[in-house]
């Protein structure tokens, strides 16, 4: 929280701006060691799926039994001009928006409540939480799909549905694996989230409280404001995170539900790259993903910034 | 400014060396005479059997070639299969001689260019067109058939016995006589199908004089409507079976929860281990026309050499072995594998009654998917499946979801 503080000061210095060469050179200087990494890692990467979705390149290519040739923009025009695509791109786009939500929601009122309880609730509750975060997406979606399977699940026993399918409705499927993801997710929202909480001054939480705000008021009033940079991180982690789910659609929905009407972005890049060996279309489903994902975290930024608030 | 300067020249170096994605080197295959023979073969859930009819094959050929050893690695059937072929095809370091692969995938491995052209060397076998055809790309030979797996209908004697019932023998009797079962008995499906069981419905369409590459005419329309019939609340419930896969109406049907199934001869044993053991039989699948067989598909595994195979004569040698009349009835013996040589078959049919409703199938010709690297496509991006499901679940009519099915099957040609 703290850096983030700094940074935003920095960002109103203008008088440095007439330094020497030598003094414009330091912060480059400062990022070597963070771009020696980053370079190879993120950069060399995406300029190959840059690279490759240009390329006319499928597995024919990929094995030498054809040249690769050149295509321009051709992949982006076949994706653009595909129905399918949209109506993907939208369903993601709307599905990660209402898991967004649900988490943060879900990581703030635990969060709320872990400051409220007692140290043993406390412990069991980060326990449950931490196990939650530490299961791998494909174990959690198995054991979810199991706990909801038609005819031997756990949930159909209890409740005594028994033989309903609930992959079988679209939104009924995409419920189920909303929670699934935002079981796996929450965690993260809601340890941020309390140790921002514990961070603030208790003479502040007190002030308030001698100026007679609720709970419902200090939450809103005080503890929300002082989190800004924290839910910033979080608002743009969940969004990155949800925006490109893939494990918990691919493996509770056999690949994209009853007639593919629970895919997302991701799972539809899977499948026409690996599935079909498009690799050069595949790379431009990722490229465009890649820069909404781009053109959301700046636009979010700017916004903040806009509003005052330094990131 | 410096730093930039050098980041940029960076960029520009990495840009120049990468102008394009790579390829493969071109295959380099050999011809040597000894050495050691690596083979691929697939893997079972139950490989001893086929390791132990595998080892006698080595024995043989070992005996009469000094000097040569065979290596064998059983390799997964999962999706991860393809990974393993397309490393084989791009590095011949990691290329084995010979390889099992499923008839399916061929198209695509004939189009990256992996297996070399037999035919000169296998010249005449004993194989009917169909079956031929199922390893030839363009008039090039890519492989000896080894084994066929064939659908046809599995039914349980005791229900149909107690409900008087008879085995149909047109689709129209199949699909009353299902509907009869659930009526009578609503605990069991009366047959089990599934939205995502392509080779289940395919018979049913290509009986009706449709193709997959006609998907939208009115044929293949009739087909698809006789299908999707079956996926109805009287017979099998959408809510229930919509998503099944062909392996999870095996489940159903040996776990005693459906009357009918349409199965393979490979899931005889899975069938034998469950409830439905000792009560059913087979019949072939029934065509529209009273008394007809409608086209099964002819699934099947081949035996190829590979173009990066180091020992080229060897490897044909050890094909022509593996995949010879001897080998093929000791394959069924161990494995429950259809032979793909006519002479073998025949006969089977004489010593085990079980093939002969499979074998009957076969006689009555069989079908294939197109041989194109546009089947692998259609296949994962579940072009039927999706059809089949918009249909069972009344999210669009027969002509509205054939229509877009037809339309993804024409991209996926036009782009391959």
């Amino acid at each position: 929280m703290t850096a983030g503080v700094t940074l935003g000061r920095r960002a109103v210095t203008p008088g440095r701006r007439a330094a020497t060469a030598g003094g414009r050179a330091r912060p480059w200087l400062y990022l070597l060691p963070a771009a020696a990494v980053l370079v190879p890692l993120f950069g060399y990467p995406v300029y190959m799926l840059g690279l490759l979705s240009v390329f006319d390149y499928r597995q024919a290519q990929v094995s030498g039994g054809q040249p690769s040739t050149f295509v321009g923009f051709a992949n982006y025009a076949t994706l653009l001009g595909d129905g399918r695509f949209w109506e993907v791109l939208l369903q993601t786009v709307g599905f990660a928006a209402a898991l967004v939500l649900a988490t943060l929601a879900a990581g703030a009122a635990l969060a709320v409540l872990m400051t409220r309880t007692g140290p043993v609730p406390r412990t069991l509750l980060s326990l449950a939480a931490l196990g939650a975060w530490a299961a791998p997406a494909m174990t959690g979606s198995t054991v979810w799909m199991f706990l909801f399977d038609a005819d031997l699940g756990l949930v159909n026993q209890v409740l005594g549905l028994d033989g309903f399918n609930w992959f079988y409705d679209r939104w009924v499927t995409f419920a189920v694996v909303g929670a699934t993801i935002v079981w796996h997710s929450f965690p993260l929202v809601m340890l941020t989230l309390y140790a921002g909480i514990q961070a603030i001054p208790a003479s502040v939480l007190e002030a308030a409280a001698l100026d007679g705000a609720s709970a419902w008021h200090s939450f809103w009033k005080v503890i929300v404001p002082m989190l800004r940079p924290l839910v910033t991180i979080v608002v743009i982690q969940s969004v990155i995170w949800d925006f490109k789910v893939f494990t918990q659609i691919y493996v509770m929905t056999n690949g994209g539900g009853v007639a593919g009407q629970n895919t997302v972005l991701n799972v539809y890049a899977y499948q026409t790259a690996f599935g079909s060996s498009e690799y050069g279309l595949g790379s431009a489903i990722a490229v465009v993903m890649t820069l909404v994902l781009l053109a959301f975290t700046l636009v979010y930024i700017r916004a903040l910034r806009r509003g005052g608030e330094g990131l | 400014m410096r730093f930039v300067n050098y980041v940029a020249a960076g960029v520009a170096v990495l840009a120049l060396a990468a102008c394009a994605p790579s390829t493969a080197p071109a295959p380099a295959g050999g011809d040597e005479k000894t050495g050691t023979l690596r083979v691929w073969l697939f893997d079972e859930p139950n490989r001893a059997p086929k390791e132990k009819v595998v080892g006698e094959a080595i024995k043989e050929f070992t005996a009469a070639h000094a000097g040569v050893k065979v290596e064998v690695a059983y390799i997964p059937t999962t999706p991860a299969r393809h990974e393993k072929f397309k490393g084989a095809f791009n590095d011949p370091a990691s290329s084995p001689d010979v390889a099992e692969y499923g008839n399916t995938d061929l198209a695509e491995y004939a189009a990256a260019g992996g297996f070399a052209d037999l035919g000169p060397q296998l010249g005449n076998q004993d194989l009917t067109p169909d079956l031929l055809k199922s390893a030839t790309v363009d008039g090039k030979q890519y492989g000896l058939p080894w084994f066929i797996g064939i659908r046809a209908l599995y039914y349980r004697t005791d229900v149909f016995d107690e409900l008087k019932l008879k085995p149909p023998t047109s689709l129209a009797e199949l699909t009353e006589t299902a509907r009869t079962i659930r009526e009578k008995k609503p605990d069991l499906y009366g047959i089990a199908v599934g939205g995502e069981y392509t080779f289940g419905a395919l018979p049913f369409v290509w009986d009706a004089g449709g193709d997959i590459t006609t998907l939208d005419s009115p044929e293949a329309r009739k087909g698809v409507k006789a299908y999707t019939d079956l996926l109805t609340d009287d017979i099998c419930p959408p809510q229930a079976c919509v998503s099944l896969t062909g392996g999870k109406t095996v489940e159903l049907f040996a776990g005693g929860k459906a009357a009918m199934a349409i199965l393979g001869n490979f899931n005889r044993s899975a069938v034998d281990a469950g409830a439905a053991a000792g009560k059913y039989a087979v019949v072939p699948l029934p065509g529209s026309a009273p008394g007809s067989i409608a086209p099964a598909f002819a699934g099947g595994n081949n035996l190829g050499v590979l173009k990066n195979a180091a020992h080229r004569t060897l490897a044909v040698e050890f094909v022509k072995l593996l995949g010879g009349k001897a080998y093929q009835t000791k394959m069924y013996e161990a494995m429950g594998n259809l032979p793909t040589l006519t002479g073998a078959r025949d006969e089977l049919a004489a010593k085990d009654p079980f093939v002969k409703p499979f074998l009957d199938t076969v006689a009555a010709g069989t079908r294939f998917v197109p041989l194109d690297p546009a089947w692998v496509k259609i296949d994962n991006s579940k072009v039927i499946p999706t059809m089949l499901q918009k249909i069972a679940t009344g999210r669009a009519g027969v002509d509205a979801a054939t229509a877009e099915a037809a339309a993804a099957v024409k991209t996926a040609f036009g782009r391959s």
